[in-house]
């Protein structure tokens, strides 16, 4: 396992384990030497079906009885220093499947509030709150029953989020709804995760969505934690061939918004300036994603007129032949990635070394925010 | 054809004038199949619960058992609950054989397994990550259960429709351990059963229509609030 955690300013973790081991006969459904989690952070868990995201994260949440290892929360060791039954009334989980009851909007989203027992006026006041930060106070009355799919995965995670919880496990929230609604709720999700300062770990096994939510990502397979770290660097420099092969081998690029102007924004990205289509505020971070086949490279870049809109000088690092394409590694201040065909390797006469300059179009700037 | 006519006509007689001994017996019958299926939900409920939500060995053995017994004689019920209260056997001290205890605790044996399986079946069909659900909400094992009870609610009514349902109409374990003592132990079942014999169809047509009238109001009941639930 590759850990390379950032050091933030030494922080006491929400959440740390230890050698968690979940094994179902001679099975090994999950191996986790070691996790840990800042208070605040948001950390994705990606990786294929069948990876053990789910099998992580019910074990995190404490339900499953089956698991050796130790899981230390807030400095507490969970089942020894902090009973089960009080860690699990400070976490919350949601399902891939909305999993509601047979009731009103309202009655689910109190679940856990008259679980904890807590005062009716107090009740009332959370589930309110919780579901107008949804956007579905109008559904409260409702019967869950008659919910459309994206309206009853916002019910399940104003359920969650109305218990104020100091960690929230999300396993694919999003994974059954159809793309608008998806969109909708991520955006929203990632607003209130900012807002509440909510601790989060989301399982997902799409990139983008744990792109634009998480402030580190895990990337998993087999039960084990392949590598983890920043969202750039895990895409920018995957551990080995799986995590290549599951992220995708595009350049993911983290930059400022320094500029705007027509509808298009200049975005420094390690000194270099790369323009982007869309409208973003002056010192807005963003994340660039880049899929290697709009990457052109020329020799001499002032005889190519083309409309790309950006254009970098850079050195080549290494060549990878890839079968009908070659992969080509560029550093243009930072790591680009370009896939260019045979001839075109023999008509630039490239080798690993030789310099030259990579065009693409603003338009094939894909733009995460963050 | 007179004979049923004749028959049919009487009966409404008894039933309009509010007859005095069919009255009894109707209450009697009311009474003593209401506690049983009573007592069968508090059993069959919870045994049922924890057959369904826990995983242990020879359970598969144990959901057969209870299902074989949701079709259970109510004669051989009769004749266990007979011997074990009868003057010597192993309950005899209690001297209550032949009394509507003894109908009660028969029916209860009865209507048990129908509820404990109806139950174990509506509780398996939940999903299984219900129960993980209600435990990262922060509840207990018990809050779980209930939940879970609470989530099968509709079909738990059905259980108490067929148990209540199952004893209300049995007569082989009433006339075995209640004797069919006039004024005492005479429920609907036992009455007809004994009318008809005498020849005065008239009662036991009267009774039959009763039997028939309560089965169907107590269901419409149950099926009415199981409908509002539904539309909600």
């Amino acid at each position: 396992m590759v850990d390379s955690d950032k050091t933030m300013d030494q922080k006491i973790p929400i959440l740390e384990v230890r050698d968690i081991k979940v094994d179902r006969g001679t099975r090994n459904l999950l191996d986790v030497p070691h996790l840990s989690i800042d208070q605040g952070e948001v950390l994705s868990l990606i990786g294929p079906n069948g990876a053990g995201k789910t099998t992580l994260l019910v074990t995190l949440c404490h339900l499953f009885k089956y698991f050796s290892g130790t899981i230390v929360f807030k400095g507490k060791q969970v089942g020894n220093e902090l009973p089960v039954s009080q860690y699990r009334r400070k976490v919350a989980m949601v399902f891939q499947e909305p999993l509601l009851f047979n009731a009103t909007v309202f009655e689910n989203v109190a679940a856990g509030l008259r679980f904890r027992k807590l005062e009716r006026q107090e009740v009332k006041r959370s589930v309110k709150e919780s579901l107008e930060r949804f956007g579905i106070g109008h559904l409260s009355d409702r019967s869950a029953r008659t919910l459309s799919g994206g309206e009853a995965q916002r019910t399940s995670l104003a359920r969650a989020f109305a218990v104020r919880p100091d960690m929230l496990f999300l396993d694919e929230p999003f994974s059954a709804l159809d793309p608008p609604t998806r969109e909708s709720l991520i955006e929203d999700l990632e607003r209130i995760l900012e807002d509440s300062g909510t601790t989060a770990i989301f399982a997902t096994h799409d990139r983008i969505e744990a792109l634009r939510l998480s402030d580190r990502i895990a990337v998993m397979n087999q039960g084990r934690i392949l590598q983890i770290g920043a969202p750039d660097d895990v895409m920018n420099h995957p551990a080995d061939e799986f995590v290549a092969s599951f992220v995708g081998v595009e350049t993911i690029l983290k930059g400022k918004v320094t500029g705007k102007k027509m509808g298009i924004a200049t975005v420094s990205v390690s000194g270099r300036e790369v323009a982007v289509i869309g409208d973003y505020g002056i010192g807005e971070n963003l994340i660039l994603c880049i899929r290697p086949e709009n990457v052109t490279l020329s020799i001499n870049p002032s005889a190519t007129l083309t409309s790309a809109r950006n254009t970098f000088p850079g050195t080549i690092g290494r060549i990878v032949p890839m079968g009908l394409f070659h992969k080509v590694e560029l550093d243009c201040g930072f790591p680009l990635v370009a896939y260019i065909t045979q001839d075109a390797v023999d008509a630039l006469s490239l080798c690993e070394g030789s310099d030259v300059a990579a065009s693409l179009k603003a338009t094939a700037i894909h733009v995460v925010k963050k | 054809m007179d004979l049923i006519l004749e028959g049919i006509k009487k009966a409404f007689l008894l039933l309009v004038t509010l007859d005095r001994e069919v009255l009894d017996i109707t209450f009697l019958s009311l009474k003593v199949s209401g506690l049983a299926t009573i007592i069968s939900v508090f059993i069959g409920v919870s045994i049922g619960t924890v057959i369904a939500l826990n995983e242990f060995p020879g359970k598969r053995a144990a959901v057969s058992l209870v299902n074989t017994g949701m079709g259970l004689p109510p004669v051989v019920v009769g004749l266990f609950v007979t011997i074990f209260l009868w003057r010597n056997g192993p309950f005899g001290f209690l001297g209550i054989l032949y009394t509507p205890l003894a109908i009660i605790i028969a029916q209860s044996i009865i209507a048990t397994p129908i509820v404990m399986g109806i139950t174990v079946a509506a509780m398996q069909q939940l999903p299984k990550k219900l129960r993980l659900q209600i435990l990262a909400l922060g509840a207990t094992r018990l809050q779980m259960v209930w939940m879970l009870i609470k989530e099968a609610r509709l079909s738990l009514l059905a259980a108490i429709m067929a148990g209540f349902g199952g004893v209300i109409s049995e007569i082989g374990a009433s006339i075995m351990v209640g004797g069919n003592i006039k004024g005492y132990s005479r429920v609907l079942t036992t009455a007809t059963v004994m009318e008809t014999s005498r020849g005065n169809f008239d009662v036991a047509i009267a009774l039959s229509i009763i039997l028939l009238l309560l089965a169907y109001f107590i269901n419409l009941v149950l099926t009415h609030i199981q409908q509002r639930e539904r539309k909600q």
